[in-house]
C-alpha cells in the first residue's frame, strides 16, 4: 500500500489550521484586527486553567490575569519558579537588528523555517519572528539583566544556525533570568488575587464535555487527593517529552503526562518522531547515571570541535599536534563551521565516535577546545562569557576546561513534536490549548538555538492572550458544566483506579528500572539514527516491556502521602505509550529531515534527504484506543514565502 | 579516571509527616563510582529500597544542573554539603572517601515546615516575591529595550544577585532561620536597575515586612553567604537595610503629601 492510500484510509479528523488569509507579513495583524473581543468588565466572568508554570505557562497566566480573566495555575513543582525553562543557558533570539548586521523579521523567519528543514507551518513561524521583538522589550521592562555593552546598550551574540548576531543573553543563565522575570510577573498576580496557584499538584486527566475542554482532574502530590477543576478554557504549557529517552538533559520530573492524557481524550499528537539531540552535552560517565547535562551551544562561538585523527590516540589533548587533529565541523561546513545547526553537528559527532575516534575514558565524546580562544581573547574574557558553564563542567566531569578541552557528546534535549495546534494554538479539542514545547507548531523537524525561550514567551505573552479571547467571547453568560458533572466524576474514578492499580501491582521492579530499559530501546532505535528494521524491533520490544511493566511493577508506600515512586509510575506508564507512537511516526516518515534521520534516506555525503513529494506534511496522530494502533491524519504544509530547498550549511 | 568508593554509610532523616516523630535511619552503599553525583547515590539507594519492598526516601530535586533550586539537603550539617558554591545535585562523590558516614537531613527552619523525610515546604519564599519582588510592567506596553542604557557595571551587579536560585540554603544555614539573603538578593537585583526605581521603596517595605512575618531576624552571622550555592554576597542585605530605612521616611513623606 502506498503512503497516499495509507493516508486516505486513515484521515479521521478534520484538521483546520485556521491560517488567516493575506500576505505572510500581514496575517497576524489581520488576525488581531478581526478577532472577537471580550469587554474588560466581562473578562472576570471567565475562568482559564493554565497547567505548567514555565516560560509559556507563567507568561500566559500572568498576562491573562492582567487582562482580568480568573486564572487557576497548576504546577507539580513546589514553586512556580522551578520549571525546566530555567535551565536554558545560551540565549533568546530577537530580530532587533541592534548590531546592524542585516537582521530582520523576514530573516529570522527564514532561518527558522530553513533550520526546521521545511517541516514547520510558515504562518506560525512568521508570527514568532514578529513577536520576538516585543519579547525583548517586555523582558527588559520586567528587569531581566541581559548582558550589556560598556555604553549601556544590549549585547548580542550569534548562535548555531544563524549568520547574524541576534541572540540576547544573561551570562549562561538566560533561561533562569527569563523564567524569573515571568515568574515575578506571575507572582504579582498571585499576590493581587488574579491567579490562584496550586503547587505540588499534578494533572492527571483532561475532561471533555460535549466536545469542549471543560476542566481537569489533578492529584495533590502531598496528600494524594484527587480534585476536579472546571473552566472555560484549558491551557497546557507542560513542556516536552525528551525524558522518554530516560537519559536526557531534561529535568528529572519532565514528563509527557499532560499532553498524553489530552491525546487519549482526542487531541492529536503531531510529529512525535521530531526530537532534538543536542550536540554539546557532557558524555555519560557510568551506567548508573540518571541525567545528562547540557553545555550551552553558545560555547561553540569560541570553542573548536575536534577529534584526533588516530583512533588509538592516547596522548592528552594538548599534546596532540595540529596536523593530527580533525576539526571536522570546520572541514565539512566551512561557512558555518563550529556553528552548524544542532542536528547536523550531532550526527557528525556520532559518525566519528561510531568510527572509534571518540575521546575520554569511554571513547564516547569529542573535544570542545578553548585553547585557541583563551590565547586570542585572554582567560578573563572567556571566563566572563562562559565562567559559570566552565564551573559546571568542572563540577561534573572533574576536569578543568581552562586547561584541557571539554568532552562533549549529543544527548536528547528538546522535542519539536507535540500536541497538534492550529494558528490559535488550540488543539483539535475546542477550548484546549497547548503552548511552548508542549505544542508542535514552530520548529518543524529541528529547532535552532535560542528559539525555545522565544517560542515559549511568544505563545504565552503575545499569542494566547489574544486567541483565547476570540474563543471565549461567544460564551459570555452561558453556563459551563461544573465539577459535579458525571464526566468529572468518571475521570476522577478512572484516576483513582489507575493509581491504586500501580500500588497493587505487587511486582518486583521499580518504575525507574522500567524507565531506564524503555529509554534504552527508544535511544537505540528511535534516537539519532533510525532504520525500518530498528523501528520494527522497537515496536516489538516496547509492547513486550510494557506488559512486563504492568505485571512486575512495584510501587512501595501509599497513595495518601508524598510518594515519588507512585508519581514516577504514572509518568513511565505514559512514556511507554508515547514511545510506541514515536516509533510508529518515525517508521511512517520514510524520509530524513532535521532531527529525524532515517539511514535509508541520505545523500551521498550522509546528509538528510527529504521527500517533499510525499512527506511535506504534519503527521498528526489520533489515539486509536490501543497505543499500537494510532490513526494517522495529515496537514499539508504549503510554502509560499520560503522555497523548498535542500538545506545546506556548507 | 573514575575510582570507586566503598562502604559509605548514609545516616538519613526519615519522617512520615509534619506531625509525627522522625528519626535517623542508616543505609550502607557498598560501592559507588566517584563520578556519581550525590543525588544519583540517593537514586541508587531508593531503587534498592523499592526492590526490598521499602518506601523510598522522599527528597526534592529536579534539574540536576544547579539552577532550578529544588534540591535542598543538609549534608553533614552543611547546606548542600561540603563543596563551596555548589548545590547538592552538583556535588559529586569524589568529594567523599571510602568508609565515610554521611548525615543527610532536611532544611530545618520554622518557616519551612517539613512535608516528608527530606522534603520541606518553602512556599514562604513565594509569599515574599508576591508581596513586591517584581517590576510592574503589564504585558504589551514596554518601550524599546535599548531606550534606557544601563551601565554595564549596574547590569552586572544586578545579575550577580539575580542569580539566586531560591533554594533556601541561606535560611537553613542561619541560626535564626532568617531569609535576609534571599530577600536582599531580589531587592538588590530590582532596586539597582533603572526599571525598578518607580517601586523601589514600596518594594523594599512590602518585601521586608512579609519576610518578617515568616522568618527569623538577621544577626549578622554570615552563614548564609557561606552556604549560598551561587555565592551571593551578604552586601545585598546592607543594601536592603539602607533602602528599607529610606523607605520608612520616603514613603511616609510621599503618602502624606496632601
Amino acid at each position: 500500500m502506498s503512503l497516499t492510500d495509507n493516508l486516505l484510509a486513515k484521515n479521521t479528523v478534520q484538521l483546520d489550521s485556521k491560517i488567516p488569509a493575506g500576505p505572510m507579513a500581514d496575517k497576524w495583524n489581520s488576525y488581531k484586527d478581526n478577532m472577537k473581543l471580550v469587554n474588560p468588565n466581562n473578562k472576570r466572568k471567565f475562568k482559564v486553567i493554565v497547567v505548567g508554570t514555565g516560560l509559556a505557562g507563567a507568561s500566559a497566566a500572568a498576562t491573562l490575569a492582567e487582562l482580568g480573566y480568573q486564572v487557576d495555575a497548576f504546577t507539580f513543582h513546589d514553586s512556580a519558579r522551578r520549571a525546566h525553562s530555567i535551565a536554558a543557558q545560551g540565549g533568546i533570539n530577537g530580530a532587533k537588528n541592534y548590531k546592524g548586521d542585516g537582521d530582520s523579521i523576514h530573516r529570522l523567519f527564514y532561518d527558522t523555517v530553513k533550520g526546521g528543514d521545511f517541516r514547520a507551518r510558515e504562518a506560525n513561524v512568521h508570527r514568532l519572528a514578529e513577536n520576538s521583538i516585543d519579547i525583548i522589550d517586555q523582558m527588559v521592562a520586567q528587569g531581566v539583566p541581559f548582558a550589556r555593552e560598556y555604553g549601556g546598550l544590549l549585547d548580542n551574540r550569534s548562535f548555531g544556525g544563524a549568520q547574524v548576531s541576534r541572540t540576547f543573553y544573561a551570562r549562561g543563565q538566560t533561561g533562569q533570568q527569563l523564567l524569573l522575570g515571568a515568574y515575578q510577573q506571575f507572582s504579582r498576580q498571585v499576590g493581587l488575587g488574579g491567579i490562584r496557584l496550586f503547587n505540588r499538584t499534578e494533572l492527571i486527566d483532561i475532561v471533555v464535555i460535549d466536545g469542549h475542554a471543560s476542566g481537569i482532574v489533578v492529584r495533590d502530590l502531598v496528600t494524594g487527593e484527587l480534585q476536579s477543576h472546571a473552566a472555560h478554557a484549558v491551557v497546557l504549557a507542560t513542556g516536552g517529552y525528551g525524558n522518554a529517552f530516560f537519559l536526557s538533559t531534561n529535568a528529572m520530573a519532565c514528563n509527557v503526562t499532560a499532553a498524553w492524557r489530552a491525546h487519549r481524550k482526542g487531541a492529536l499528537f503531531a510529529n512525535p518522531c521530531y526530537t532534538q539531540i543536542h550536540p554539546t552535552c557532557i558524555p555519560q560517565s557510568d551506567d548508573s547515571q540518571s541525567k545528562l547535562t547540557l553545555m550551552s551551544e553558545s560555547l561553540r562561538n569560541d570553542g573548536r570541535v575536534w577529534v584526533p585523527t588516530n583512533p588509538d590516540e592516547t596522548r592528552p589533548a594538548h599534546e596532540v599536534p595540529e596536523n593530527e587533529r580533525d576539526y571536522y565541523l570546520e572541514r565539512l561546513y566551512p561557512s558555518f563551521g563550529n556553528l552548524a545547526p544542532r542536528d547536523i553537528s550531532s550526527r557528525a559527532a556520532k559518525r566519528l565516535v561510531d568510527k572509534g575516534l571518540g575521546v575520554g575514558p569511554k571513547k564516547n565524546g569529542v573535544y570542545l577546545d578553548f585553547a585557541e580562544a583563551i590565547q586570542r581573547l585572554g582567560r578573563e574574557v572567556v571566563e566572563e562569557r562562559y565562567g559559570n558553564l566552565f564551573q559546571m563542567y568542572e563540577r561534573i566531569a572533574g576536569e578543568n576546561p581552562y586547561e584541557q578541552p571539554m568532552r562533549i557528546y549529543p544527548a536528547s534535549h528538546y522535542t519539536m513534536g507535540g500536541l497538534w495546534v492550529d494558528y490559535e494554538l488550540m488543539t483539535n479539542i475546542p477550548g484546549l490549548y497547548a503552548a511552548g514545547e508542549a505544542n508542535f507548531s514552530d520548529h518543524g523537524a529541528n529547532r535552532l538555538g535560542a528559539s525555545a525561550l522565544m517560542q515559549g514567551l511568544s505563545d504565552g505573552y503575545f499569542v494566547l492572550p489574544y486567541t483565547i479571547g476570540n474563543y471565549l467571547a461567544p460564551m459570555l453568560n452561558k453556563a459551563i458544566p461544573g465539577t459535579d458533572h458525571p464526566e468529572f466524576k468518571a475521570a476522577e474514578e478512572a484516576a483513582r483506579l489507575r493509581f491504586n492499580g500501580y500500588l497493587a501491582a505487587g511486582g518486583t521492579k521499580s518504575p525507574d528500572f522500567f524507565h531506564r530499559e524503555l529509554g534504552k530501546i527508544i535511544w537505540d532505535y528511535c534516537g539519532m539514527e533510525r532504520t525500518e528494521q530498528g523501528l520494527e524491533k522497537a515496536l516489538s520490544e516496547i509492547p513486550a516491556l510494557y506488559e512486563e511493566f504492568k505485571k512486575d511493577l512495584r510501587v512501595t508506600g501509599t497513595g495518601e502521602s508524598m510518594n515519588q515512586t507512585l508519581e514516577k509510575a504514572g509518568r513511565v506508564d505514559d512514556f511507554f505509550q508515547l514511545g510506541m507512537l514515536m516509533c510508529h511516526d518515525a517508521l511512517d516518515r520514510k524520509e530524513s529531515c532535521g532531527g529525524h534521520f532515517r539511514a535509508e534516506y541520505q545523500t551521498d555525503d550522509g546528509e538528510a534527504l527529504r521527500d517533499d513529494d510525499n512527506y511535506c506534511h504534519v503527521s498528526a496522530w489520533e489515539w486509536g484506543g490501543d497505543p499500537m494502533k494510532p490513526n494517522l491524519n495529515v496537514e499539508k504544509l504549503e510554502f509560499e514565502e520560503v522555497h523548498l530547498a535542500t538545506r545546506s550549511y556548507k | 579516571m573514575s575510582n570507586h568508593l566503598k562502604n559509605i554509610t548514609l545516616r538519613i532523616w526519615r519522617q512520615a509527616g509534619p506531625n509525627v516523630k522522625g528519626n535517623f535511619e542508616n543505609h550502607v552503599i557498598d560501592e559507588i563510582t566517584d563520578e556519581a553525583s550525590f543525588l544519583e547515590m540517593l537514586d541508587i539507594l531508593n531503587d534498592k529500597l523499592v526492590h526490598e519492598g521499602k518506601e523510598a526516601v522522599v527528597f526534592d530535586h529536579d534539574c540536576r544542573e544547579g539552577i532550578c533550586g529544588t534540591c535542598s539537603l543538609m549534608i553533614d550539617g552543611q547546606a548542600h554539603g561540603p563543596q563551596r558554591g555548589t548545590t547538592a545535585c552538583q556535588l559529586h562523590m569524589r568529594q567523599f572517601k571510602s568508609n565515610d558516614t554521611i548525615t543527610v537531613e532536611p532544611w530545618r527552619a520554622s518557616a519551612f515546615p517539613l512535608i516528608k523525610d527530606l522534603m520541606v515546604d518553602r512556599s514562604a519564599f513565594d509569599r515574599i516575591i508576591e508581596s513586591g519582588g517584581f517590576i510592574t510592567a503589564d504585558t504589551g506596553g514596554a518601550p524599546d529595550a535599548n531606550l534606557i542604557p544601563i551601565p554595564k557595571v549596574i547590569a552586572d551587579a544586578a545579575m550577580d544577585s539575580a542569580e539566586c536560585i531560591g533554594c533556601g540554603a541561606c535560611v537553613a544555614a542561619c541560626p535564626n532561620g532568617a531569609a535576609n539573603l534571599f530577600t536582599g538578593a531580589k531587592i538588590a537585583h530590582l532596586n539597582r536597575l533603572p526599571q525598578g526605581q518607580a517601586e523601589r521603596y514600596s518594594r523594599v517595605e512590602a518585601m521586608v515586612e512579609t519576610m518578617d512575618e515568616h522568618f527569623g531576624s538577621c544577626t549578622n552571622h554570615g552563614e548564609c553567604e557561606a552556604a549560598c550555592p551561587k555565592e551571593i554576597s551578604i552586601d545585598v542585605i546592607a543594601l536592603m537595610h539602607k533602602d528599607y530605612r529610606k523607605a520608612k521616611f520616603s514613603n511616609r513623606k510621599d503618602l502624606a503629601r496632601g
